[in-house]
């Protein structure tokens, strides 16, 4: 039973993925790669990877496909692609097949059982006081690439920011948006958001110990803020504003002071002492819940005025 | 493997100027800068210690105390240390040489442009020293993209919808190469299950896995280090950047991924690389150096000219790693070809640096870059001219430059294994260099062609400075002596002996033969017989600098490389 519906979850992502590349109209090609998301997320959940389930129905599917869908409402108004010619489409599958082919090769060739870290993970998580090993590593063990992600995601902001029409800075950049205020929009923006505080809050905390964290929970969010935005109950704060900036360098900020009070504890940068291990955990996420939050939301600009000049 | 008790220094040499970008951002405004300096004084302080560290020996630290594999560790070895700085320097000349163009105009709380400038050069310098340091292949990963997020947007400060399309191309295709790296780095794990690079590289063995690996990997940190012809972002994203954005993208961020290319080839699996790969690296960058020099003397803006010198330059990084393949042992090894090619990495760091930031300044005071009117720019501007001057002399190798010191060490490894064709390409890429510097010399110093025009102030801080870095580049050759290095004595004992001087003198002689045969002419004048061939060359980079031709190139160069790691050793 379960090797059938294997089976037609992969024929199906196969089937997006490829209508996904070869569709002609930008919108259904990005509904397209949505629903890819979204399945690939359950695959995911098949191979028993819960974490990374949530994290690709969350970023790869959610957000990407919310900036995605900005992206082709505005392209709406540009000159239409012209379609590949025969030859590249050829090269390109020619190419493409090639490639899978020689990564199929090595996949294959693989040691099995794969070498894996696991167990080393299993015998030290004690030391971290979480339960969930994806947060053991995550925050304990490789916890220098999590806060420089971190700074990662501060600077595909500030990227974004410095596109934004000089004329614009340093208030609020695009068009405030508006909404029927007693359309479904509204409606929805209304009712949703304590929902999804409540689940993405819960996210949050469970996190430590199960599926789950501050990046899963950021995503839902930065998603009902948006909305609020959307429907006009809201706006986007200027960027000059200081609770925003302070909101922002809070995760990094936070992370870092954690990481030099372990150079006084333990004597190792981002080392945590046994004893407040799990309290000092917390507080990373704890800090690192706004910025993400912050972050994910305003990567998502609002439409920007016509420019004068254009 | 232990850890060092300096080990610390590190970590502060990755995360204060991250600490300082996150710190500018929420002082805003006019304290921007000032934030900026402060963490720019401190990081440098950093740096120095952890060379008089490195010195003694390399520093090593464990993330939270945890060993690797588990763990990450931070490693300051020699190369790292050098690199860092030689970064140092050119991120504070910059500094300095943009205090002007990006303060805050008058009248206005705060701007966007000098922010975002402020925000990147921080980040760019993190990042570099992060991928300088990293001991990790997966926190190298994170570096490639912090880079790849700090360098686009400098691409676009102008706000301009030509500079916006160059930064996507930009950020398109090094997307493409951070995917393929990303795409090694698993499937390293799979096979070895630890991504520490000294772990690895005591138990990589030559397989399918490992070379499909090598191949990839390489390939996709050749496209963010735009060798030709895989540098379809670097002309556009120069031709709208401002001066000290060029700099830091042509200076610093593109040695980001050089570098870990030098680490993986180098350190991660030496024992991988064939002697077939090695030649094809040096090759491409041969081709680099000779279309990027024809195509460099053909255009009429200094801006681009400078920039396709750029394109040449990559190619001269890479003529290493064909003369470091020993083949006896059939793996590469460091030694004195390294050390040459890190030396040429720092003098092209500083030249290039100091030369685009010259060309902007031409721009600024004549309101225009173009090299037909050049004229009489020599005697509004002296000291950029003379910047110029120094900077084109540093990067041919003259004398006691930085790139004189590599191009002897490389040229004495060719003779030791008998590839002369390596001197061929060594000496005539001089040749160039030397062709689009008299190039460009030729019409500064040339009376000027229209009655005198309105000749804008420029900031005399930013001339100095400027100066500075390329009197750097010219002087780098006396490392040398530098006990640390552990270098040949006498490399640089008799800078004017005979010998010395007939090189100089046949490299100039070629070089205006060059620029004689190459360069454009105004319409009146009859081409000369060799334009044709530039018309040519120029054509064929079009040609390749469109998207498919490009993503093309990429993966030919990634089979070809997968193809001769695989038959190198059947036979």
């Amino acid at each position: 039973m379960t090797a059938w519906l294997d089976s037609a979850a992969l024929i199906l992502l196969i089937g997006l993925a490829a209508w996904v590349v070869l569709g002609r109209n930008t919108f259904a090609a990005v509904a397209g790669f949505i629903a890819y998301g979204m399945l690939l997320g359950l695959v995911w959940v098949e191979l028993q990877g819960i974490d990374v389930a949530m994290t690709e129905a969350a970023i790869g599917g959610g957000l990407t496909g919310a900036l995605m869908i900005g992206a082709a409402r505005r392209l709406k108004s540009a000159a239409p692609v012209a379609p590949a010619t025969a030859g590249t489409l050829v090269i390109a599958i020619g190419v493409g097949a090639a490639m899978a082919a020689i990564l199929a090769a090595c996949v294959l060739a693989l040691p099995n059982p794969a070498p894996s870290l696991a167990s080393l993970v299993a015998g030290n998580i004690a030391a971290t006081g979480v339960q969930n090993p994806i947060t053991a590593v995550l925050l304990a063990f490789r916890s220098m690439d999590t806060l420089l992600e971190a700074v990662v995601l501060l600077l595909a902001l500030i990227a974004v920011w410095s596109l934004a029409p000089d004329a614009e800075w340093p208030g609020r950049i695009g068009v405030p948006q508006t909404a029927n205020p007693n359309g479904i929009l509204a409606y929805i923006a209304r009712v949703l958001p304590p929902i999804g505080l409540v689940i993405g809050f819960y996210i949050f905390w469970a996190g430590a110990d199960q599926p789950g964290g501050k990046f899963q929970a950021a995503t839902i969010l930065a998603a009902m803020w948006l909305l609020i935005i959307s429907a006009g109950l809201g706006k986007t704060p200027p960027v000059s504003s200081r609770w925003l900036r302070a909101g922002l360098i809070a995760g990094p900020i936070g992370f870092i002071l954690v990481g030099a009070y372990g150079v006084a504890s333990t004597g190792a940068f981002l080392g945590l002492p046994a004893a407040y291990a799990k309290p000092l955990i917390v507080t990373i996420e704890i800090a690192l819940l706004p910025t993400l939050t912050l972050i994910l939301a305003l990567l998502i600009p609002p439409p920007l005025r016509k420019r004068a000049e254009a | 493997m232990t850890e060092t008790p300096a080990g610390l220094l590190i970590v502060l040499a990755v995360l204060l100027p991250f600490v300082g970008m996150m710190l500018a951002l929420m002082a805003g405004g006019r304290n921007t800068p000032r934030v900026a300096a402060i963490t720019i004084v401190c990081v440098v302080v950093t740096v120095a210690a952890i060379g008089l560290q490195v010195a003694h020996a390399p520093l090593v630290y464990q993330l939270g105390g945890w060993a690797p594999p588990l763990g990450v560790a931070l490693r300051a070895d020699g190369p790292a240390a050098g690199m860092m700085a030689v970064v140092t320097v050119v991120v504070a000349a910059i500094a300095l040489y943009a205090r002007r163009d990006f303060a805050v105009p008058e009248g206005l709380v705060e701007a966007r442009a000098p922010l975002a400038f402020w925000l990147l050069l921080l980040a760019v310098w993190g990042s570099l020293n992060l991928i300088f340091v990293s001991g990790d292949l997966f926190t190298l990963y994170v570096g490639l993209e912090l880079l790849t997020f700090a360098g686009v947007p400098l691409v676009c400060l102008d706000g301009r919808a030509e500079t916006l399309r160059a930064a996507l191309r930009y950020l398109l295709f090094a997307l493409m190469g951070s995917l393929l790296y990303l795409l090694g780095t698993v499937l390293i794990f799979g096979v070895y299950g630890t991504l520490d690079i000294e772990l690895l590289s005591r138990v990589i063995q030559p397989s399918l896995v490992t070379r499909t690996v090598l191949a990839l990997m390489t390939a996709g940190l050749l496209a963010k280090t735009a060798l030709f012809p895989l540098h379809i972002w670097l002309p556009p994203a120069h031709a709208g950047a401002p001066a000290a954005a060029s700099a830091i993208l042509s200076g610093l961020v593109i040695k980001g991924s050089w570098f870990l290319i030098v680490r993986l080839w180098f350190d991660v699996m030496p024992g991988v690389v064939t002697f077939g790969t090695a030649q094809l690296l040096g090759a491409m960058g041969a081709a680099a150096i000779v279309v990027g020099s024809i195509v460099a003397l053909r255009q009429q803006r200094l801006k681009l000219l400078v920039a396709y010198s750029t394109v040449a330059q990559i190619g001269y990084l890479f003529l290493m790693f064909p003369l470091a393949f020993d083949a006896s042992a059939g793996a590469m090894s460091g030694g004195n070809v390294l050390t040459a090619g890190l030396l040429q990495a720092a003098s092209h760091a500083t030249a290039k640096a100091s030369m685009f930031m010259a060309a902007g300044l031409f721009y600024k005071a004549l309101g225009h870059d173009r090299i037909a009117e050049l004229g009489g720019a020599a005697r509004a501007l002296p000291i950029t001219t003379l910047t110029f001057a120094m900077a084109g002399l540093a990067l041919m190798g003259v004398v006691p430059s930085g790139a004189y010191l590599a191009k002897k060490l490389l040229l004495a490894a060719a003779a030791d294994q008998g590839q002369w064709w390596w001197t061929v390409v060594l000496q005539g890429g001089a040749a160039f260099t030397a062709g689009y510097t008299v190039l460009v010399l030729r019409r500064l110093l040339a009376s000027p062609m229209a009655p005198e025009r309105e000749i804008a102030r420029v900031s005399r801080l930013s001339e100095c400075t400027a100066l500075a870095l390329a009197l750097a580049s010219l002087l780098l050759g006396f490392v040398a002596a530098v006990p640390g290095i552990g270098l040949p004595s006498g490399l640089i004992s008799n800078p004017l002996a005979p010998s010395e001087l007939l090189t100089i003198c046949l490299v100039t002689g070629g070089g205006c033969l060059l620029a004689w045969g190459f360069a454009q002419r105004p319409s009146s004048v009859r081409p000369a017989k060799a334009a044709f061939v530039g018309v040519l060359v120029e054509d064929f980079d079009g040609l390749l600098r469109q998207w498919p031709a490009a993503s093309l190139s990429l993966f030919a160069f990634a089979a070809a490389m997968g193809w001769l790691l695989q038959s190198g050793t059947a036979a």
